[in-house]
């Protein structure tokens, strides 16, 4: 590891002019990153400037209903949060589903967001690749592609984002608070991350020395229900082979729409898809959410949305499986959301010893899943 | 002696070694106390093939704290350079990629990394091969296995009788590369005082490091002591000194008598620590109607690495599992320029029986008789290898047993038919088998203290499996005294000779000769020795071996769960029964089938190394891209065994424990799948792509 100098900051705004007045400076929070890339030889700061300790580590409910998570605060913390776990369940659950307890007690809110893309070959200084050495290649296009993008890849890099939570945070529309040296600014979280396009080494929007002091996540309306579902190679402590954020309000059917008959599905008020583990950055599905606005809440009309949203899909040599993952996988996700009956394509009976836990979870009024079947 | 009192063997002894352990004060080979030290971190080669043309050390020399920046230009000669593994920094030539190809020796481990980092080294490149094919051009016969064993069988006409068999399963089935990936990496401290040599070593056998050690410094084996009285576990990783013990030996000759200290890294455990070999293994199952097995061939292709043999023994499993009067086992290797494939828990059975197993599944289906019926049908009464009796075959009674406790009768040979809250589930049974060996060549001294213990000594090692505990108990009944009267000394070739803790040989070979001590103990001295008194016995070769075939035996059941939507697969429990003679301490022996259960589900779901033919590399060179089980896939493990006493396996009736609970766990697991899915996975391991829909 190169030799680096470290400092404290007594403010936000002192930590910016640290950073942003040293080229080779970097911020270090949590340090579950950043520090194994400086292992690895990946990052080699000179400076750290440590805004672990400014105060930047509380949550605060906004003017508007909605929360305010500090940049510092502990993704265990965040996803213990009680306002969290009521209004949000989506980043809960992803949270809780992302790396392990230790590594979600050192994690913030801020350094979750700015983890770098994820790639074996990005991980080994000796292998090209145009995200740490721009104009060297990307050794993954024809190389192990088990965990790459599917979705808005370029022919300069095919890394995907690892992070869990701001998968959930693209779903929930949630902005990004920035503190740089000539001032604040906000950006959406969809807007946040970039997809690599010719420029692969530039993960995220924010320009050297801003930082990010803390995520806002509007409030939703009654009745929304959220969920999280990470798909993954071993039941916990792996990176998502693809995962869904689904935020989903129903309405009960119109007269027009049933014609008087009372069994007819309730209408998709409103929808937010987010996919994790296919894109250099979270996927927010809006050819999926456009095809779902206001159609009925059924398995049929799940699956032709998707298939909207996955046309687009340009699987490499490894990873063509996850075309069908995300399709079962939100069309799983809805299924539970909406409240219908987890029926299957094919084979089986149903569901005997009844231990199966409660997915989906849901904010304002109670919407019983059985309630809502059609 | 006429008081009689308990036996120890048998006890459920708390590990002795435990307290120490939890309290931090057991030292592995990179905490041992080393004065005034050096730190080594190697360079790689990032080629597979070729030849270094230059290397340009200058920029690391001249760093602060840099002690010596070595190469095979100014690195001190070996005196043996036959082993083209152990022979670093001896030569400009490049034999696969991640190979050490120089070294830097600082004053902290910091510096010593950050400067082997500006060692600039140039290559000429030659083509290289990496990735194992079936149809490789130059497969060759090597001479023999791993092991010792023959690289081809053949009775009867076996392509006659496929050719008239009623049913005939003929499938090929591949498991991937695998990394042992013990928690403790592998480590050396070395210093050189003089011409003697003194090593920290994390090595399943101190005996036999120093014998390896000793010719390539050309050094009488005295001269060098090796020490490791904890190790955090190898699998077989650390059963043979792999180059970075040479090499931190080698720097340490450069320092002025300063200790040398290397632990790898992570990353360089998959280059430079051993694995097992890739394998493709077609396998025809030819039988009647009603599943009595008439022929059986397993032809095995899997590779070792240019510059060292090694040949897995893959299908030797297939020599004496099941009766079959026609038979046809082979070896073949691909030579390729990738790293030294090695020992990993099993070699030859546990990825052999990944193919048998599950062959033996798809058979049972073609025939459509219960899988535990056809493994009855096809017991052999003799082994069908050597036509000795077995020793003690009790295969049979570890499936009923199991099938009993697992709820077997609750199984629907229907696949795909059970459903249970969005799971597909299913259950799947494998048998399993390891071969029981003695070691010869192992001595125990016994002496009596001033203050009243046993001092019982012998070079074994305990590489985290309960050997301090084991060993413990049995010189306890040994010398009819308890436990505590008991001071065992292991893990130091200043103790008597012994050989590798490895292929579950250790208790049984190492006891044989505790055993040996003290019964010379109490024919030299009598039951009420005197303060000095001092005695030696060696473990004998087991001479049932000329007269039987000594096997252990097991049955593996396993439940799995597949994810109706996303292909997500779990194994929701697994129960094992094990036939292995007589044993030692019930808790650690618990804890030996548990670990290798836990390491088959691994290879069953997780564990693949994947190369990139095009680097000659192992890409997914961590524990964040190489999956090993995380607590939440380990849900419900069983062990039990069977009571027994294996009186032909020597004087303790034991048999070793240390590998069988791996054998036959990943083909239980995917029969299991296949049993919840229809979906027939050949391939390991069975990742979620595969089951989707």
């Amino acid at each position: 590891m190169k030799p680096f100098d470290y400092a404290s900051s007594a403010s936000p705004p002192e930590a910016v002019a640290a950073v942003a007045g040293n080229p080779a400076a970097a911020f270090l929070a949590g340090g579950t990153n950043l520090v194994d890339h400086m292992k690895l030889g990946i990052a080699a700061p000179e400076q750290l400037v440590d805004i672990s300790q400014l105060p930047l580590n509380t949550i605060d409910t906004t003017d508007n209903g909605g929360l305010r998570l500090g940049a510092t605060v502990p993704n265990s913390d965040l996803a213990a949060h009680p306002l969290v776990r009521q209004r949000y369940p989506v980043l809960s659950q992803a949270l809780l589903s992302g790396a392990s307890g230790q590594l979600r007690n050192a994690a913030t809110t801020g350094g979750n967001l700015l983890q770098r893309t994820r790639c074996v070959y990005f991980q080994d200084v000796t292998t090209p690749c145009n995200k740490r050495s721009p104009g060297s290649g990307c050794s993954a296009l024809e190389g192990y592609t088990r965990y790459h993008a599917i979705l808005g890849a370029s022919m300069d890099c095919v890394a995907v984002h690892p992070s869990d939570m701001a998968v959930a945070m693209a779903a929930l529309n949630a902005r990004v608070e920035i503190l740089g040296p000539s001032g604040e600014r906000s950006v959406g979280l969809h807007s946040f991350h970039r997809l690599p396009g010719d420029q692969p080494q530039r993960d995220t929007v924010l320009d050297h020395g801003e930082l990010i002091t803390a995520v806002v996540l509007p409030p939703l309306p009654e009745g929304t229900r959220s969920a999280y579902r990470k798909v993954r190679d071993r039941a916990s402590y792996a990176f998502a082979l693809v995962s869904v954020a689904a935020v989903v309000r129903l309405e009960e059917p119109t007269d027009a729409d049933d014609g008087g008959d009372s069994a007819s599905p309730p209408r998709i008020a409103e929808v937010r898809l987010a996919l994790g583990g296919v894109a250099h950055k979270p996927w927010r599905a809006t050819f999926a959410e456009e095809a779902l606005r206001g159609q009925p809440a059924t398995e049929g009309k799940f699956r032709r949305a998707i298939d909207a949203e996955l046309q687009h899909a340009v699987p490499l040599a490894d990873n063509a499986f996850k075309v069908p993952m995300v399709r079962n996988t939100v069309v799983s996700v809805l299924r539970e959301l909406c409240g219908l009956e987890g029926g299957l394509d094919q084979g089986g009976s149903q569901a005997s010893d009844g231990n199966g836990e409660q997915r989906g979870g849901r904010t304002g009024t109670p919407a019983s899943g059985g309630e809502d079947r059609p | 002696m006429s008081v009689q009192l308990p036996a120890a063997t048998g006890l459920d002894l708390e590990r002795v070694d435990g307290r120490a352990k939890v309290l931090g004060l057991a030292p592995y080979a990179y905490e041992h106390p080393a004065e005034h030290p050096t730190y080594l971190h190697a360079v790689q080669s990032t080629i597979a093939r070729g030849r270094i043309t230059a290397i340009d050390t200058a920029a690391a020399e001249t760093m602060d704290g840099v002690v010596a920046v070595l190469t095979h230009l100014n690195a001190p000669r070996l005196a043996n350079t036959e082993d083209n593994e152990l022979a670093v920094l001896q030569s400009d030539a490049v034999g696969f990629r991640g190979q050490f190809v120089a070294a830097v020796v600082a004053d902290s481990p910091e510096t010593a990394r950050e400067a082997a980092a500006h060692v600039h080294v140039q290559y000429h490149r030659e083509p290289h091969h990496a990735a194992l094919r079936a149809d490789h051009e130059d497969l060759y016969k090597p001479e023999t296995v791993n092991a010792g064993f023959d690289t081809d069988t053949s009775t009867g006409d076996p392509d006659a009788a496929l050719a008239s068999a009623a049913v005939v399963v003929d499938r090929t089935y591949t498991t991937p590369a695998e990394h042992n990936n013990p928690m403790e990496p592998h480590t050396t401290v070395a210093q050189w005082d003089g011409e003697r040599l003194l090593v920290f070593d994390s090595t399943q056998a101190v005996h036999n490091a120093r014998k390896t050690l000793a010719p390539l410094f050309d050094v009488e084996v005295e001269q060098i002591r090796v020490v490791a009285p904890h190790v955090g576990g190898g699998f077989g990783s650390k059963g043979l000194p792999h180059a970075h013990v040479v090499l931190t030996a080698l720097a340490a000759k450069v320092t002025g008598g300063r200790p040398v200290k290397y632990a790898l890294t992570r990353q360089q455990m998959f280059f430079l620590a051993g694995y097992r070999t890739p394998t493709i293994q077609r396998l025809q199952l030819g039988a009647s109607p009603d599943g009595r097995i008439s022929v059986l061939t397993h032809d095995v292709v899997e590779q070792t690495s240019a510059i060292k043999e090694f040949a897995e023994q893959t299908a030797t499993i297939s020599r004496m599992m099941y009766a079959a009067d026609h038979r046809r086992t082979t070896h073949r290797l691909a030579s390729l320029d990738v790293p030294i494939p090695s020992w990993m828990r099993a070699p030859g059975e546990c990825p052999g029986s990944f193919g048998l197993e599950v062959a033996m599944d798809e058979l049972a289906e073609a025939c459509g008789i219960d899988p535990i019926e056809l493994r009855v049908r096809n017991e052999p009464t003799i082994d069908p290898e050597t036509g000795k009796p077995f020793a003690s075959r009790h295969l049979l009674a570890c499936l009923r047993e199991g099938a009993r406790r697992f709820g077997w009768e609750r199984r629907n040979p229907q696949p795909g038919t059970r459903l249970v809250d969005g799971w597909r589930t299913g259950i799947g049974v494998a048998a399993s088998t390891y071969p029981a060996r003695r070691q010869p060549a192992n001595t125990a001294r016994i002496r009596f203290t001033a203050d009243g213990f046993y001092e019982v000594q012998i070079g074994a090692v305990d590489l985290g499996t309960g050997a301090w505990t084991a060993l413990t108990q049995i010189a306890a009944e040994a010398l009819e005294c308890g436990p505590e009267q008991v001071r065992l000394q292991i893990g130091d070739t200043d103790l008597p000779a012994a050989t590798v803790a490895g292929g579950s040989t250790g208790t049984a070979s190492w006891g044989s000769a505790i055993i040996g001590a003290a019964q010379m103990f109490r024919k030299e001295h009598g039951g009420f020795p005197a303060a000095g008194d001092t005695s030696e016995g060696d473990g004998e070769k087991n001479p049932a071996s000329k007269n039987y075939a000594l096997h252990s035996f097991g049955a593996q059941f396993a439940e799995v769960q597949v994810h109706a939507d996303t292909g997500e697969i779990r194994v929701s429990r697994m129960l094992g029964v094990y036939s292995a003679g007589r044993i030692i301490n019930p808790r650690t022996a618990r804890s030996q089938f548990l670990g290798g259960m836990t390491m088959g589900i691994g290879m069953a779901l997780h564990e693949q190394s994947v190369m990139d033919e095009r680097f000659g590399m192992i890409v997914n060179h961590d524990l964040a891209e190489y999956h090993v089980p995380a607590n939440a896939d380990i849900r419900q493990l069983e062990a039990f065994w069977l009571e027994e006493v294996d009186e032909h396996a020597g004087p303790l009736g034991a048999r070793g424990i240390g590998e069988i609970g791996i054998v036959g766990a990943a083909a239980a697991v995917a029969n299991a799948a296949y049993n919840a899915t229809g979906i027939r996975v050949r391939d390991l391991p069975l990742t979620a792509d595969k089951f989707l829909a």
